[in-house]
């Protein structure tokens, strides 16, 4: 697997096996696949497949957000404040009187200085990233609560034709939606493989200390992971508000986080970073879109559904550290 | 003598009654009531104060509790019930006289409630009923709303009705007071008919995105889906967001407090019908519930009563300016 190779020097043996979690997961998923095709009717109808991927696709963004952050040794647990946040900043400035545009712009402006304060706290400051992001989480959303708005489900101007159409409208039979998780796993996929910030990116969360001696500008580079993340989280934020029309600051306190460092870690985006790419993500999202539509078609309750997803997290961590032991480097630096 | 005393009754009678078509009269009872219900202090620990029902509650209740001089305290519980036994836990050591409660379900602080009552504190539990009953309840009436919204889709997607029977259920949290007393009634009527059937009964956790996910999987899975009951209306912009973009003819009955936002969803066609629990009236209910525990000399627990809010249905035909509140009219 040469995707996640470091171009810093590092004495860790890379992937001596054959068999990463990725492909682990893949080989679940399409057995899961395979399962579910022939017991459940309607399963393999096409336009349930679409469904499938529509109602992960806001997680899956979220989850390449997270999984940026994670490549560079990090984890980032205010995305979904800062999708909420931002886009109620948004929803209660239009509702003001702002034009929609320029609310759409302030609430963007908003998720980025979030994610630039976030990679300042870890880049400069050295406050480790699952601190650091707890506490900036806790601060947005007291921020939403407090000064932002209210209540916590704000709702849409009415009449928004063209914002709204890209939570419910489809391009080609296919939901906008998914256009935009689509695109947005190319942008990163190109970020990533293709620019020299990109691969920074997995120097610096292979080995920070070599990653600065050849002359990598890590801090730079760990404000901009941040930053991207808030982007990321940002966008996720408007295709929800534009599929119901609203959006509901109260899933800042549900599950939601960890369902979305779930799809990471277990698409085989090792937490000790410097490993994996959008493909790990796309894997992850596509097992847990299938584990829910099923569940969801099987009317399984939702104690049961949390049971199963955190059963799966369970497994995925211990197939992780079979996988990826731990070495001299990681007991040196600690996980995340 | 005899005479004379019944003159003076008789004089003294006239001139009382010309007093009295003078000045009125004093009403006897007022003054020692209304000192009943002076500097006392109410503590209300909702499940958050940051959507429209406790928000609304709190505002008509302040306002009684100002216009009688009687304080009342909000601790907000902020969709934890850690967060909500530690309030609840706090409220009682400052030993007010009730302590109003909105519970998250029907178990969480089913011990706090019972320590309050054994301190001598009167507890009215609000909407969402913990199993373990107090003083009192004040809120909808969730089994009479299964029953009105089962009976409705018999008669709307009844195999009988031209319909396909088959319905789906979008409920709250598993636990939650809303969810356990509807659904229970919602089988009870379905029961005795096989006119209707359900084929998914999902949670969706009060939450609109995880409600339209939900509706989006079993519209696909049951392309003849005649109706939804969903439990929340805030919830149930979800609901109606995937009906909506499913383009089918799906039957969507909701229930909520009647916030505006309910008249709104059911003039733009995301809800058919919202059974609406009046959260202007249970306010007024509930300051009712808190005059008469003030003025009663009963002990914390002794009087079991529940007041049930009368259920108003908002349809396309029934809607009028009247039937939604906002909450700045509440402040007013």
């Amino acid at each position: 697997m040469s995707l996640g190779q470091p171009i810093a020097g590092s004495a860790r043996p890379m992937r001596r096996m054959s068999i990463t979690q990725e492909v682990v997961v893949a080989i679940a998923a399409l057995i899961l696949f395979l399962l579910f095709s022939v017991t459940l009717d309607n399963f393999l109808s096409s336009s349930n497949l679409i469904t499938l991927v529509r109602n992960v696709s806001v997680l899956g963004m979220l989850s390449l957000g997270m999984g940026l952050v994670v490549i560079g040794r990090g984890v980032d647990l205010s995305l979904v404040a800062i999708m909420a946040v931002s886009m109620t900043f948004t929803i209660v400035l239009a509702n003001g009187g702002w034009p929609f545009s320029l609310a759409l712009v302030a609430g963007l402006l908003f998720a980025i200085c979030v994610g630039a304060v976030t990679g300042f706290l870890v880049a400069y400051v050295e406050i480790p990233s699952i601190f650091a992001t707890l506490a900036i989480s806790a601060i947005v959303y007291g921020l939403g609560r407090g000064v932002i708005a209210d209540l916590d489900v704000n709702n849409l101007p009415p009449d928004l034709g063209w914002f709204v159409w890209l939570g419910r409208g489809s391009l080609f039979g296919i939901p906008v939606a998914i256009w935009v998780f689509a695109a947005m796993s190319l942008v990163l996929h190109l970020y990533l493989k293709k620019t020299g910030l990109g691969r920074f990116s997995y120097a610096i969360g292979d080995n920070l200390a070599t990653a600065r001696i050849t002359g990598i500008p890590a801090r730079p580079v760990i404000v901009l992971k941040y930053v991207l993340a808030a982007v990321t989280a940002f966008a996720a934020g408007a295709v929800t508000a534009a599929s119901v029309a609203s959006m509901n600051m109260r899933i800042v306190n549900s599950t939601m986080i960890y369902d979305v460092l779930l799809v990471v870690v277990l698409g085989g985006i090792g937490l000790t970073g410097g490993r994996g790419g959008v493909r790990n993500v796309l894997v992850g999202t596509v097992l847990i879109g299938l584990l829910l539509n099923a569940m969801t078609i099987l009317d399984i309750s939702y104690t049961v559904q949390n049971l199963v997803k955190s059963a799966v997290l369970l497994a995925a961590l211990v197939v992780d550290a079979l996988l990826n032991p731990r070495d001299e480097q990681t007991s040196q630096q600690g996980d995340i | 003598m005899k005479i004379k005393t019944f003159m003076a009754t008789m004089v003294a009678a006239t001139l009382a009654t010309a007093v009295l078509a003078q000045d009125g009269m004093v009403d006897e009872l007022r003054a020692p009531i209304l000192d009943k219900l002076k500097d006392r202090k109410v503590i209300f620990v909702p499940m958050s104060m940051s959507f429209d029902l406790p928000e609304g509650w709190a505002a008509v209740m302040q306002g009684e509790a100002e216009r009688r001089g009687y304080q009342l305290d909000i601790r907000d519980a902020n969709w934890s019930t850690d967060t909500g036994t530690r309030a609840i836990t706090q409220a009682i050591l400052e030993e007010p006289d009730i302590i109003v409660v909105q519970n998250f379900d029907v178990t969480s602080y089913a011990r706090t409630l019972k320590r309050a009552e054994d301190q001598g504190i009167h507890v009215i539990q609000v909407n969402m009923r913990s199993a373990y009953p107090t003083d009192a309840f004040v809120g909808a009436d969730w089994a009479g709303m299964g029953e009105y919204a089962a009976n409705r889709m018999i008669e709307v997607c009844g195999t009988s009705a031209g319909g396909s029977g088959k319905i789906a259920l979008v409920q709250g949290p598993a636990t939650a007071a809303a969810s356990v007393y509807q659904l229970n009634a919602i089988s009870e009527v379905l029961k005795g008919t096989d006119e209707i059937e359900i084929v998914s009964s999902q949670t969706a956790d009060w939450d609109q995105s995880k409600a339209r996910a939900i509706t989006q999987t079993v519209i696909q899975q049951n392309p003849d889906l005649c109706g939804v009951i969903g439990f929340w209306d805030a919830m149930d912009t979800g609901t109606g967001a995937a009906i909506a973009e499913s383009g089918k003819d799906i039957y969507l009955i909701t229930s909520g407090g009647g916030n505006e936002t309910a008249c709104q969803g059911v003039e733009n066609g995301t809800f058919d019908e919202v059974i609406s629990y009046d959260v202007p009236g249970q306010g007024r209910d509930l300051n009712t519930a808190i005059s008469i525990l003030l003025q009663s000399e009963v002990e914390a627990g002794e009087m079991e009563f529940a007041l049930y809010t009368p259920n108003k249905i908002i349809t396309k035909n029934s809607i009028n300016p009247t039937s939604c509140w906002t909450l700045d009219e509440l402040r007013k």
